[in-house]
């Protein structure tokens, strides 16, 4: 950041999952997940339909309680601080993409600053200023006084990443990011995360896109952890065809060096459906 | 791509976002002028016409002890002892129930809800004709049929609660069907108790109880449902953000830091409380709750904040002068109310929602 803004943005935390478990109705969703997303950086986490990721964020973000394990931001106890308090620490970018009202764009990025405002205390210049430049850096300015129920599904993702991105997080967790969007706004998206310097917790769907965005990627597998480590070492096509039951060609992109995965129509992986 | 580096000389973005502090006095002060010229009007109207002076002078002698001229003592009666505290339970009870109507579509997540979705009113109604049929609380005297209501309606409200209450807290959908099932049983049991009793009295309570109206008011029976109302808004208005994130959605609105289990437990024992005060003393009147909501976002946008301020008064606004149409219409007939707010307030909303493209959970 150029300017000194009067607070400074919180310093990323190192997130640590240590023995995540979830079980709902005698079913494990999340078994024994223990996981780390260094300070800073952005940590990937893939794997097919059904596998788990998205209990394991909502177990971050608190929208669920995990059976047991713990959550932890550096050395502290994630899930045993007030709500409040673990939002300001932790911002999430959830698949919910609606909303039940017709709010503003702008009224919706300022909703970010929930965890950080008294009651109805309202925002003030420095909030305003940080609503402006989220909405800036996610190409929403021009969409900030439209009712977002107006707004296709790729502008309100857009608005609602940068909803997340004025929390002010010490941690980021996004299921899914790049849901709706066109493949400009989900490489804007994911450089962007790469550049705000906060660590990043996010699932993705594309392994091209996590390859290229990810320091280090965990896989998930019906709950659990099947590997983890940097995209080279883990997107192997024998990782791939054992995970996602998918043949794939792994070759180095020949910019960046990231494995990009490529796959083909005609010929499918024999014996899989 | 642009990383948008901070120009400094940027210009602070003040457009939307101070409007949304500012824009509220100037709606707040014409509201509240409005109201207090409708009470005017609306206590001086009626079979005997009063000049607005002269209901001033009136009530100005009422609050300060002022005498009376001998030959203005019925005039002076009427206004006082009849209309003032009819009028004032108007607005009391058209705040309550737009204000209740708001923070119930938001606890259950439906634009469809009213005040009495939850099954509040249902249970007041066999309450109050318990009351006629048993003799049930007749130490209370003259508000016997309004204590009864009133444990009626909580003692509902506690039933919705208990069954719809789950491992996940009280979750939207299970909290409306809950109380719509359990209103059918509610009115299920008050037809038995008017069938089995055939009293034209218990008939008479469950249609006031249904269509309600404020006939009954009296300088007793406003105090208590004034100072629910009164704070029970004020302690709504500490969610308002609350409800903005939950209109997102649970999981969004958990990540925010909201606790949807607490907020949807006050929420609920709040609206119940404040229903239950509301019906003991007016009964059901229906389409204030469900429409005002509905009518003031479209007027200021979604926001809670200014939403839960301006519904109450609009909402007193609507109600003092619905109340008016019905007992002056069909003088000295009165109308229901309910069929009052209706035949006014339809017309005006979808003209409203038809100019003004309102949006309601997606198109």
């Amino acid at each position: 950041m150029a300017d000194s803004p009067p607070r400074p943005a919180p310093a990323p935390a190192r997130l640590r999952l240590d023995g995540l478990h979830v079980a709902i109705d005698g079913r494990s969703l999340v078994r024994d997940l223990s996981l780390e997303a260094g300070a800073g950086r952005v940590t990937g986490l893939v794997g097919p339909n059904g596998s788990g990721k998205s209990t394991a964020l909502r177990c971050v973000y608190r929208a669920l309680a995990p059976t047991r394990g713990a959550v932890r931001l550096d050395d502290r106890d994630l899930l045993a601080l007030p709500r409040r308090e673990s939002a300001r620490s932790v911002a999430a970018l959830t698949q919910e993409n609606g909303s039940e009202l017709d709010f503003t764009a702008r009224e919706i990025v300022a909703l970010g600053r929930t965890p950080h405002l008294r009651g109805n205390q309202a925002p003030g210049a420095r909030e305003r200023e940080l609503c402006r430049r989220a909405m800036a850096d996610l190409d929403v300015l021009h969409l900030a006084d439209r009712g977002v129920l107006t707004l296709s599904g790729g502008e309100r993702q857009r608005v609602l990443a940068a909803r997340a991105l004025v929390q002010e997080p010490a941690v980021l967790v996004l299921d899914e990011p790049t849901n709706h969007l066109d493949i400009r706004h989900q490489i804007r998206l994911l450089s962007l995360l790469r550049r705000t310097g906060t660590t990043v917790l996010v699932v993705l769907h594309d392994l091209n896109l996590a390859a290229a965005a990810c320091d280090r990627i965990g896989v998930l597998a019906d709950g659990t952890l099947v590997a983890a480590g940097t995209p080279r070492e883990v997107l192997t096509p024998e990782l791939v065809r054992d995970v996602f039951g998918v043949d794939a060609t792994v070759v180095p992109h020949p910019l960046t060096g990231d494995p990009q995965l490529l796959y083909s129509l005609e010929h499918p992986p024999e014996g899989r459906p | 791509m642009s990383s948008s580096p901070p120009s400094v000389g940027a210009p602070p973005d003040t457009a939307g976002t101070a409007a949304a502090g500012r824009g509220l006095l100037l709606p707040v002060l014409v509201l509240l002028a409005a109201l207090l010229a409708s009470i005017v009007l609306a206590i001086g109207l009626g079979s005997a016409v009063v000049p607005p002076a002269d209901t001033t002078r009136y009530l100005w002698a009422a609050l300060t002890g002022g005498t009376i001229p001998a030959d203005e003592l019925t005039r002076y009666q009427i206004i006082w002892q009849v209309r003032t505290p009819r009028v004032l339970l108007a607005a009391t009870v058209g705040a309550g129930l737009s204000v209740v109507g708001v923070a119930v579509q938001a606890l259950v997540r439906n634009a469809l809800a009213d005040p009495f979705v939850l099954g509040v009113s249902s249970g007041a109604s066999v309450g109050a004709v318990a009351v006629t049929v048993f003799g049930v609380f007749s130490s209370f005297g003259i508000h016997a049929l309004s204590a009864g209501a009133f444990a009626g309606a909580l003692g509902a409200a506690a039933l919705v609660y208990a069954a719809s209450l789950s491992r996940a807290g009280l979750t939207p959908l299970r909290l409306v069907l809950t109380g719509v099932a359990l209103a059918y049983g509610f009115q299920a049991v008050m037809s038995v108790l008017v069938y089995l009793v055939p009293d034209g009295e218990a008939t008479h309570t469950v249609l006031f109880w249904t269509f309600g109206g404020f006939g009954a008011a009296t300088w007793g029976s406003l105090p208590l449902v004034a100072a629910i109302v009164v704070l029970g808004t004020l302690a709504l208005h500490r969610f308002a953000r609350s409800l903005d994130a939950m209109a997102l959605g649970d999981e969004t609105a958990a990540s925010l830091g909201v606790d949807l289990a607490a907020v949807r437990r006050a929420l609920f024992v709040l609206t119940a409380l404040m229903t239950g005060a509301m019906v003991a003393v007016s009964g059901a009147i229906g389409f204030v709750g469900l429409v005002m909501p509905h009518l003031v976002r479209i007027l200021v946008g979604a926001r809670h904040a200014r939403v839960l301020v301006l519904a109450p008064l609009l909402g007193a606004v609507f109600v003092v002068w619905a109340d008016l149409v019905a007992r002056t219409l069909a003088a000295p007939r009165e109308l229901p109310l309910g069929v009052v707010t209706a035949l006014v307030g339809v017309p005006v909303f979808v003209t409203l929602m038809r100019r003004h493209g309102y949006l309601f959970g997606g198109r």
